[in-house]
């Protein structure tokens, strides 16, 4: 039988803040245990929430990215279990009215854009840690993260592949840095994937019974995860069983799914308003403020790096595929840079670079003078895109070096007078009467040898395009 | 309505508190009684009243988003029935 | 010193340097010793602490830097907490509790200069209206010590109805200030939901729970809700309003007021002896010139079912932080974390708690929720409205505080529901935020009992007013017990 996979993500996305969402503790990351649990964080007895403005702001402006309803009314409510990491035996969510609402974010398969539309995002507070094994038969309950805020952004169940939960996942994680609201830093939590998965006969209506996928912490992970589980679950219904609706954890170690044993019962959560929050109110004026300082969006970069700077689809979603090489690629291109150029030496020799060296876009050592002088020289022709290779690795490795006094200590500058470059051909045809055979029989490998041949007599710095022209022009007369 | 045995083994596991077999019987009677009293307000329509959470009609107030509580965990860390370095500790959870 | 001063009296005395405020905790602190045995108000007493404050006060008063209460022993409920004071909310699970830091109230009346006398005795959790939930064992009622002193703020009233303390911090969900004001012969105030910050006030129900105080006479509750009211941004629910200054208003004329008396009160479920002193009440009002006028609140009768879902369901939420894990009662013997949360929780709240957990969490639980407690939230409202309509006709409401004088310990102990009704006059007022007060309004065979007056939102100045002019008429905020 063929099956049909239907995949909906909630991610929880930390929101960056200095505070915590109901307390002024901070949210730093990295502190020794228990470090940053304030009263509030440790649920003493007669402590109160109060909500921090920033939180609200940045869910607003989530909202606002992806097209949603902004709620002029929303509640937080109580959800109500036990956890030892859950420090008033219930968490601060929303539930009946979210803030954020029917929004949706568009990706890109094979060409295709796909809509994936964002039922809701809420806010709530993060948990404690559990750390398991501090000494036999012992947890260790660690409430520095306890009321960090999350947003939780939910899903229709509208992705139909891992393939597509994953672009789905990553467009997300561009957005929430684009517009400041995470650090992305999926290493450290702050952005945490829970992926349900269900199978259905090819074409029916009826969804089947889903499975969730808890806290994938990264891509790669997530790839792996669905593989096994949409897997897993067409084996159970190929051999007659039937899905239980459950919870399940990745383990990247083997590659599996399990159930979680501590929920194994369904539990019944009894949500209520919270009586020590009021209802959140945010007015138009709220929502316009924040709208105007949205500026502009992955969605919009794209569409000006393909219209205003002629970049071909895959280029220019590479360029936005983060704010910070899209903000590094405009500032190049305002040296009056030929934008194509500039595409091809970000993404290929400087990414290659970056990941060689593990270093992200701030740490580049070469200053943007330097690299767009570099980027002129090729234009100008001065010298070749190999030379301009070697002059980069120089840079990259003392910044003071300066482009074209490189290009003149190393003798890189590119011949493109044809006065000199015309001997060198003639010279080449001279020798190889058999390729020019070859190539009068139109074989271009010819050609290429024989450009070849003249670049390696100029020593690599005869310009190639010059070379292609005038050996073109030569062999009509030759 | 009157409270079941399932029921009362249901909210003693959710609520997290144990009762002895030998106090259940007392224990349903009291809730029975409890909720006959609460039960007279079935006898209210309330159709198309809006429920009140809160007594006044006010909106939610927010905080600045700066640090005002600072470290004092050592001081919390003690008054923990058990902790050690740094963490409070329960018996172990498993997932 | 003379017996049963007020905190006017107290003040002046002070001011004038008739004694100190070392002297005058002294003197307190012997009361203590001499009728906490028999009364069992206090839990915890902290003399060291009590004097060494007593001393920053006389240099403040030495400079004239005193504000009202500056140098007064005030008894804290134990249901707020104060750094480096054990704070046990009158429960096993908080026996060794010392709190690291200040509820709001406690903060302002240290800013204010007054001593904390120490914490008095309450039911556990504030779940209770006879004070005999505690597990400090109950408070015995001063004017007889085989009675209850009502609650939950029990020990507060009885602490100062035996001269044990000049005033008392008491706070409010169901009547818990009112009932034991009105069992115990004096004057206590719960202001307007919101007014003083719950910030460190132990939560029994969040949207019900106010916090405010019981005194001999309405200018003592006048001069501690100076203290106590104002908006503190560390609770979202408390209200920003401009300061007032309730002594401001206590000697204005009520002439050609009108106190409303509604009729679902005063029918023939009111006992005979309690109408009979309201009565009297009515006909001294009308000596000083205020009109009556029957009014309704018809839903008033519901306010007990849709209290005791409302509430419980609150308490069951905000009981579950006592889970053993960060602090206060863990039990001792447990095989895994499931089984620490039963025990630690079976063992460390008593039964009334556990009992009103379980409720709470059956009206919160699927299937459940629409039937009770959204059911009870949309009738709250019509409670609530009632009172609207009610202010429209008149400035305040008059009701009964209890519906009896104080009973004997152990006469209900054994039937929730029969103690549940203790509360059903002074319910209504919290489920709609409203404030009122109850003052002493006479004597059923020698056992006081109250009246109550409920009042707009944000009337407390009113309320002290009406009360105020009484009592410059009667005597019986005067009267003292002997205790034996």
């Amino acid at each position: 039988m063929n099956w049909d996979i239907v995949i909906g993500i909630e991610t929880h996305v930390q929101l960056t803040t200095n505070t915590k969402i109901f307390s002024g503790a901070s949210t730093a990351f990295g502190k020794p245990p228990n470090e940053n649990a304030c009263l509030v964080s440790l649920a003493y007895p007669g402590t109160l929430p109060v909500l921090n403005r920033e939180v609200v702001k940045k869910a607003i402006r989530f909202g606002l990215a992806v097209d949603a309803q902004i709620a002029k009314k929303s509640i937080f409510a109580r959800k109500n279990y036990f956890y030892p990491d859950l420090p008033k035996g219930y968490q601060i969510s929303q539930f009946e009215l979210p803030i954020v609402n029917h929004g949706f974010l568009n990706i890109n398969i094979k060409n295709q854009e796909k809509k994936i539309r964002i039922l809701r995002a809420h806010l709530e507070e993060d948990a404690g840690k559990s750390v398991h094994g501090i000494h036999d038969n012992a947890t260790g309950i660690d409430l520095n993260r306890a009321g960090t805020p999350l947003l939780e952004i939910v899903t229709e169940p509208d992705m139909s592949s891992a393939e597509e939960a994953i672009e789905y996942a990553r467009k997300l994680h561009n957005l929430v840095q684009w517009i400041g609201i995470c650090d992305g830093n999926m290493q450290e939590g702050s952005f945490r994937c829970d992926v349900n998965v269900s199978v259905k006969p090819k074409g029916s209506e009826k969804l089947g019974t889903r499975r969730e996928i808890k806290n994938l912490n990264s891509f790669r992970y997530m790839q792996q995860a669905i593989d096994y589980e949409v897997n897993w679950q067409i084996e159970q219904l190929e051999d007659g069983n039937e899905i239980i609706q459950s919870t399940v954890l990745f383990n990247p170690d083997n590659g599996e799914t399990r159930a979680m044993r501590s929920k194994e019962e369904a539990n019944d959560y009894r949500y209520f308003p919270d009586p020590d929050l009021l209802p959140l109110e945010v007015t138009e004026k709220d929502i316009s403020e924040i709208s105007e300082s949205l500026g502009e969006l992955p969605v919009d970069a794209i569409s000006k790096l393909k219209n205003n700077f002629s970049l071909n689809d895959s280029d220019a979603d590479l360029i936005a595929s983060d704010k910070a090489t899209y903000d590094y690629y405009l500032n190049l291109i305002g040296y009056d840079l030929d934008p194509k150029i500039t595409a091809n030496w970000v993404l290929g020799y400087l990414f290659a670079k970056m990941k060689e060296m593990e270093l992200n876009i701030h740490q580049i050592p070469i200053s943007s003078d330097q690299f767009s002088l570099l980027i002129k020289r090729i234009m100008d022709k001065t010298i070749s895109n190999n030379a301009a290779k070697k002059i980069f690795d120089l840079l990259w490795e003392d910044s003071n070096k300066n482009v074209d006094q490189l290009i003149e200590e190393l003798g890189l500058t590119q011949v493109s007078d044809s006065s000199s470059i015309v001997p060198m051909i003639e010279e080449v045809l001279a020798n190889n009467q058999q390729m020019i055979d070859q190539y009068r029989s139109g074989k271009d490998k010819a050609f290429n040898a024989l450009v070849g041949q003249v670049m390696k007599i100029s020593k690599g710095k005869a310009n190639p395009g010059q070379v292609s022209d005038l050996l073109k022009e030569k062999l009509k007369e030759f | 309505m009157s409270i079941t045995q399932k029921d009362i083994a249901k909210l003693s596991k959710l609520a997290k508190i144990n009762i002895n077999d030998k106090d259940k019987e007392l224990v349903i009677k009291k809730l029975d009684g409890i909720l006959e009293l609460i039960n007279a307000m079935q006898m209210v329509d309330t159709k198309s009243i809006e429920p009140m959470s809160h007594a006044l009609d006010i909106s939610q107030p927010l905080r600045e988003d700066t640090q005002t509580e600072f470290s004092n965990k050592d001081r919390y860390l003690e008054l923990g029935p058990d902790s050690n370095e740094d963490y409070f500790i329960v018996p172990r959870v498993i997932e | 010193m003379k017996n049963h001063l007020t905190l006017k009296q107290l003040q002046n005395g002070l001011q004038n340097k008739d004694y100190s405020s070392v002297e005058l905790t002294n003197y307190y602190i012997d009361q203590i010793n001499k009728y906490n045995n028999s009364v069992n108000a206090f839990i915890t007493v902290d003399y060291e602490k009590s004097l060494a404050q007593a001393k920053l006060a006389d240099e403040q008063l030495k400079l004239n830097k005193s504000s009202d209460l500056t140098g007064i022993p005030i008894a804290q409920k134990d249901i707020f907490c104060a750094d480096g004071w054990r704070t046990t909310c009158g429960s096993k699970m908080l026996d060794n509790f010392i709190s690291p830091y200040d509820s709001k109230v406690v903060e302002l009346f240290n800013q204010s200069g007054a001593i904390n006398l120490g914490k008095t005795n309450m039911d556990e959790f504030a779940m209770g209206s006879s004070n005999e939930t505690s597990f400090y064992g109950n408070v015995k009622n001063p004017w007889n010590l085989d009675c209850v002193p009502g609650g939950s703020s029990g020990g507060s009233a009885a602490a100062v109805s035996s001269g044990m303390a000049p005033a008392a911090t008491a706070t409010d969900t169901g009547g818990s200030i009112r009932q034991p004001a009105s069992l115990c012969g004096l004057t206590g105030l719960k202001p307007t939901y919101g007014l003083v910050s719950r910030y460190g006030m132990i939560a029994f129900a969040s949207s019900l729970d106010q916090a405010g105080p019981i005194a001999k006479t309405s200018e003592d509750c006048a001069m501690m809700l100076n203290v106590m009211a104002g908006h503190d941004h560390r609770d979202s629910t408390s209200i920003k309003r401009d300061k007032l200054n309730y002594l401001d208003n206590l000697n204005d004329s009520i002439k050609g007021k009108t106190i409303g008396i509604p009729k679902e009160f005063f029918n023939s479920d009111l006992d005979e002896d309690v109408k009979k002193v309201l009565d009297r009440v009515i006909d001294e009002y009308k000596l000083l010139g205020v009109n009556f006028k029957e009014i309704s609140l018809e839903n008033s009768h519901l306010s007990i079912p849709v209290y005791y879902v409302i509430a419980p369901a609150e308490a069951s939420s905000n009981l579950s932080r006592y889970d053993g894990v960060r602090y206060g009662y863990r039990a001792s013997d447990y095989q895994d974390i499931e089984n620490m949360y039963l025990k630690t929780r079976e063992e460390g709240f008593g039964d009334e708690v556990k009992r009103r957990i379980l409720v709470g969490t059956y009206v919160l639980s699927a299937g459940y929720y629409d039937a009770y407690y959204l059911k009870a939230q949309k009738i709250r409202r019509l409670i609530a409205t009632d009172f609207k309509k009610s202010f429209s006709e008149c400035d305040l409401i008059l009701a009964p505080s209890s519906p009896s004088t104080a009973f004997k310990i152990g006469e209900k102990k054994e039937d929730p529901v029969s103690m549940y009704m203790q509360d059903m006059y002074t319910i209504s007022t919290n489920l709609a935020g409203l404030p009122a007060i109850s003052a002493p309004a006479g004597f059923i065979n020698n056992m006081p009992i109250g009246f109550q007056l409920i009042g707009n939102y944000f009337s407390e100045s009113t309320i002290l007013n009406f009360v105020h002019e009484y009592q410059k008429q009667t005597g019986w905020h005067q009267e003292y017990p002997e205790v034996r």
